[in-house]
């Protein structure tokens, strides 16, 4: 499957996801600047990425204790953010466009 | 000002790395001072995760960060390690005799023979709301501009405040200064919070009252001349806009990490990471070693047992720093009866 991320500065590129593989960890593997502090725990909101172009609600929902870290993140766009450690690659999510948030 | 603090080595950071590190060098008899940004122990573990289980500590198959920490400070107990929590390690100088200062923001001054970076990735800070020139409205002074801490309340009375957030600190904060503030607002991304129900049930009776305005909302821009905050933009959840006057904002995002003051040290750095080698976990600084997740070598893990283990070999190196003239002599805890004495067991 593929992620199409974009960065802080805004330059897009097509990175490989693995299944099962949390966007997380793609991203950071890839170079993109995602913090990710407690490792994917969803313990601090350093993952925050924007879903866009439709591909937010493709996605499974988040989970309670998601939606209560996002209160943690800056900049947080309703329909469109999410913590990248909560979102798992799967055939279902090939092409999923993502946006890196502002930290 | 105080007199300087004199130790052997001063330990940057007292998360789980910085303090086996006291354990391996107390050891050796080599005495430690800790600085920590945060106000308690634990770094990463009690900030980020204490109540989240580690499953790969040797020995502990499950174990909280709080419960770790915990463990540890018992642990060193006996080596009566020194502690200054809530202060950030500013700047740090080699004196004529080879010794090292360390400053912190609060004046403290600590002189030892070894430094060691324990730092994990960096200083806990604020977390800073991504509005343009927000930088020059902070550390306006009393009362005025932004501010990511309530330190004086007093200082808050018959103000007009902006809060941002949606967790414990955003909701205590609009709680308690709400008595005394001209207005008191409230903003959040959506219209629910992940703070304690009391407090959230205490913010909506205000609400009712008239005396806290809530908007599900966000700042898009700061208005006013630098350090003269006059009011904000906010937008909505349908991206409308309107003006908002305060004269104080105040964001509760919690805290993220910085690599903070440590860049300016002198210490080379390799992508915000301290390299060492391996035998003594060093930086290329003499007397400045670097353990746990802020140094970088080839096969480096960020596990905190690696971090233990860089510890026990960065106190053989220590010692011989500190102790130029005596010989080290190496023991294992269960059958030596000096390091046993140490331990008071």
């Amino acid at each position: 499957m593929k992620i199409i991320g974009t960065d802080r500065q805004g330059n897009t590129r097509e990175v490989e996801g693995r299944d099962g593989w949390s966007v997380m960890e793609i991203l950071r593997d890839a170079g993109f600047d995602v913090a990710a502090e407690c490792g994917g725990a969803c313990a601090c909101a350093t993952c925050h990425v924007y879903v866009t172009d439709g591909w937010y609600g493709k996605l499974p929902e988040p989970s309670e204790a998601e939606i209560d870290m996002l209160d943690m993140a800056l900049a947080v766009e309703p329909g469109s953010s999410r913590l990248s450690c909560q979102i798992i690659c799967s055939a279902d999510a090939d092409g999923i466009k993502v946006t890196v948030a502002p930290d | 000002m105080t007199a300087a603090h004199e130790t052997d080595v001063v330990i940057i950071g007292a998360g789980p790395i910085g303090l086996f590190a006291v354990f391996e060098l107390g050891l050796l008899d080599l005495k430690c001072y800790l600085v920590d940004i945060l106000d308690r122990p634990g770094g990463q573990c009690t900030e980020l995760y204490p109540e989240k289980p580690i499953y790969d500590i040797p020995g502990l198959p499950i174990v909280t960060g709080q419960e770790l920490t915990n463990r540890l400070l018992d642990q060193i107990k006996p080596f009566n390690a020194q502690f200054h929590f809530s202060e950030m390690a500013t700047s740090l100088e080699k004196q004529e005799d080879g010794r090292w200062k360390l400053k912190t923001d609060a004046g403290t001054e600590i002189i030892a023979h070894v430094v060691v970076v324990a730092a994990g990735a960096g200083s806990f800070q604020p977390k800073r709301p991504p509005v343009p020139g927000i930088e020059h409205h902070e550390n306006a002074g009393d009362g005025i501009g932004v501010h990511y801490a309530v330190r004086k309340m007093e200082s808050f009375r018959g103000k007009n405040i902006l809060i941002a957030g949606g967790g414990d600190s955003a909701l205590d904060w609009t709680i308690n200064l709400a008595p005394l503030a001209k207005s008191l607002t409230l903003i959040h991304h959506r219209d629910g919070f992940r703070a304690a129900a009391h407090s959230v049930n205490q913010m909506r009776e205000l609400e009712a009252s008239g005396k806290v305005k809530f908007h599900v909302a966000s700042v898009k821009a700061l208005h006013g001349e630098p350090g003269k905050l006059s009011g904000v933009t906010l937008a909505g959840a349908d991206k409308a806009e309107w003006h908002h006057d305060t004269d104080v904002f105040l964001p509760f995002f919690g805290l993220t990490i910085k690599l903070g003051p440590i860049a300016e040290f002198g210490i080379n750095l390799h992508e915000n990471l301290i390299p060492v080698d391996t035998a003594r976990f060093e930086s290329q600084t003499p007397g400045i070693f670097a353990i746990g997740d802020i140094n970088t070598y080839t096969g480096k893990l960020k596990l905190i047992l690696s971090g233990f283990h860089e510890a026990a070999l960065m106190a053989q190196a220590a010692f011989a720093i500190a102790r130029p003239n005596e010989k080290l002599r190496f023991q294992y805890t269960t059958s030596s009866s000096s390091l046993q004495k140490k331990l008071g067991v």
